[in-house]
């Protein structure tokens, strides 16, 4: 297990520098440097910055100020907004789309478990049909698509829930189901084809000849085992959540990070670009790191120091 | 204990009765591995939906710009936002009607031939622009596709052949770019890279054939020591006779399968990237980019975006219904 963790925890290492390499390298292509602006900054103001961001001396020692400030946590200062760090920026954000990505997840696991388990128990039936045609709905409607027509629908023509902006409480509702919607199908189609697998096991006719209650045998025999493998879909799940962020937070308007990046592409935020790619990657690949590991601690068959090759993306 | 031997009669045997269904299973020549998996899929209604689907979709983003006399790029002020309108079809909401229920056609004098799916505020027609997008998104996803294809099956293929350290190298290679978000380094790639049709299939490329490297290997790795390679080359069958009916059936049907999921993941990526603003610049157009226009304007001209959206999500359904279906027809072991 400590040798798995180690392992683990090495090519997290290597891959966020791999990554932090890539964004260094970009911005050396991409024209100006943040401080290229006269207008904005002082003589003595650009001599501070570049001295402080090390933009005066070579290339290699660059990098490695560049990766000094990294592993301090600073993420440089926006091109655009005069004297904002990305740090700040980020920080200010962080907060609705943590919000609405975790309610998406909540709302998505809740009934992608009971569209799955309704799925499994009425297999073949019209219920199944139903529940298996949603989960493809629900797959393959690209997620901008599906929050741009909630957002006509239930937003603008029926007025049930505000259609964009940040106010209140309920301003969260819409982008969490919409981000929701790809939760919901992964999972319900996943706890389908888990529990039909497990529904033919020996262990379940067993515990049912035994004359336990179906009800029981349902949730502690059946639903117990199939929810472990779930947690390997937890990862693709982190990341299509962190996309989906990106397009529905400028679809509904709410001022996260995803609205953020969006922002800074149009008007060629470099810094901010790369701040927040960076960001969104390390905390794709801690995620990544954390699945890992709970399902090697959950699931005992598991040889944890092979690793499962045939993984999850 | 007596010896006691009951004598075996003639009479003690009796013919077992022909049943009529043992006969014709026996008879039957074993089938092709193709005939069979067609058959197989030719029983799944919705993958077949799904192929006819895909097929009407992509015949249309062909010959559907010839179709009428407008260009995708042709701009016309007088025509601009005129709301879909389809002879004999105004009961379906071809109309010709704006939200406030104007016939626009009526009021702005405008007599040439309608807008079927409307125009754009350049009065651009969208029926042309619609397919075209079509086509453009096809073209960009087929591409990624069949380049994924080409350079996963080699890596895969040399990964798993020549094994040993080649492959542990490649494969830790491998093990990073899986760790990497994908989405993160197309963004990257497109940033220095201008937008375009080939810098959005390069920096789909870049990460997207890792994943059917990693089923060729899989699959390459497995079949090297089974034992039915090896009974059919004690048979003394043929190297081209081990390849056509053992290793190429057994590695085509997940290829095929990874790679009908990889072309609506294409799709997807191409219209997210357009919709976020890194995507085709104008007048091209994809389904990304009209969904994006439609989307600015959806308040009033709810039909820019909703003729896009509905394509888009048709091609999508249809590609992964089908892919469904092929992973049962092709693998029945991988059937879920």
């Amino acid at each position: 297990m400590v040798k798995f963790v180690i392992q683990r925890l090495g090519y997290m290492v290597v891959t966020l520098l791999i990554i932090i390499t890539i964004t260094f390298f970009l911005m050396q292509l991409l024209p100006g440097t943040p401080f290229s602006n006269p207008e904005k900054l002082s003589d003595r103001q650009l001599e501070v910055m570049n001295a402080k961001y090390g933009l005066d001396k070579p290339l290699a020692i660059q990098y490695f100020t560049y990766l000094g400030n990294l592993i301090q946590g600073d993420l440089g200062v926006s091109f655009q907004s005069q004297g904002r760090t990305v740090n700040a920026m980020i920080g200010e954000r962080i907060g609705p789309s943590a919000l609405i990505g975790g309610q998406g997840v909540v709302i998505g696991l809740i009934l992608g478990l009971i569209l799955g388990v309704i799925s499994a128990l009425k297999h073949n039936t019209i219920f199944d049909y139903g529940a298996v045609f949603i989960a493809v709905l629900g797959m393959s409607i690209p997620s901008f698509v599906f929050a741009a027509l909630m957002q006509y629908y239930i937003g603008v023509q029926w007025g049930l829930l505000p259609a964009a902006l940040w106010k209140d409480y309920s301003y969260s509702i819409m982008p969490s189901l919409a981000l929701s919607v790809l939760v919901i199908a992964t999972v319900a189609r996943f706890i389908r084809s888990e529990m039909l697998e497990v529904l033919g096991q020996d262990y379940v006719n067993t515990a049912r000849a035994k004359g336990i209650k179906e009800v029981t045998v349902i949730l502690r025999h059946v639903l117990r085992n199939a929810l472990i493998p779930v947690v390997t879909v937890l990862g693709p799940l982190a990341v299509s959540i962190m996309t989906g962020t990106l397009v529905i937070e400028k679809i509904f308007a709410v001022p996260g990070l995803g609205e953020q990046f969006t922002l800074s592409i149009l008007v060629n935020d470099y810094s901010v670009i790369l701040g927040i790619t960076l960001f969104y990657s390390a905390l794709f690949i801690f995620v990544i790191f954390i699945v890992d590991i709970l399902y090697g601690i959950l699931d005992p068959r598991i040889s944890i120091g092979g690793g499962k090759k045939d993984g999850t993306s | 204990m007596a010896h006691h031997k009951p004598e075996i009669t003639d009479d003690l045997f009796v013919h077992e009765p022909l049943e009529e269904g043992k006969a014709e299973e026996l008879a039957g020549t074993p089938s092709n591995f193709w005939v069979e998996a067609a058959k197989r899929l030719l029983k799944n209604k919705g993958a077949i939906m799904g192929l006819i689907t895909i097929i009407i979709i992509a015949i249309l983003a062909l010959v559907g710009p010839l179709m009428n006399q407008y260009d995708y790029q042709d701009q016309d002020l007088i025509r601009s936002n005129l709301p879909p309108l389809v002879t004999g079809m105004e009961w379906m909401g071809f109309n010709g009607e704006d939200s406030h229920g104007t016939n626009v056609y009526a009021e702005r004098e405008v007599t040439d031939a309608p807008a079927w799916f409307g125009t754009d505020e350049f009065g651009r027609d969208l029926w042309t622009r619609v397919w075209k997008g079509t086509q453009i998104s096809l073209f960009i996803a087929l591409t990624a596709a069949f380049l994924d294809l080409v350079i996963g099956v080699i890596y895969g293929g040399v990964s798993a052949f020549y094994g040993g350290r080649v492959d542990n190298v490649m494969q830790r290679i491998v093990e990073i770019l899986v760790g990497i978000p994908n989405l993160i380094l197309i963004i990257l790639f497109i940033l220095i890279l201008d937008p375009g049709i080939t810098s959005i299939i390069l920096a789909m490329v870049i990460t997207g054939w890792v994943n059917m490297s990693r089923i060729v290997r899989g699959q390459v790795l497995q079949l090297k020591g089974q034992e039915f390679v090896l009974a059919s080359r004690a048979l003394g069958a043929s190297n081209k006779r081990l390849m056509w009916k053992h290793l190429i059936p057994n590695v085509m049907g997940p290829i095929i399968v990874t790679l009908m999921f990889t072309i609506p993941t294409a799709i997807f990526f191409e219209a997210f990237l357009s919709f976020i603003g890194l995507g085709l610049q104008p007048p091209l157009a994809s389904l990304g980019t009209l969904i994006e226009d439609g989307y600015q304007e959806m308040r009033f001209f709810s039909y820019k975006l909703i003729f896009p959206a509905i394509i888009i999500s048709a091609i999508m359904i249809s590609f992964n219904v089908l892919g469904d279906g092929l992973r049962d027809a092709l693998d029945p072991k991988m059937r879920k």
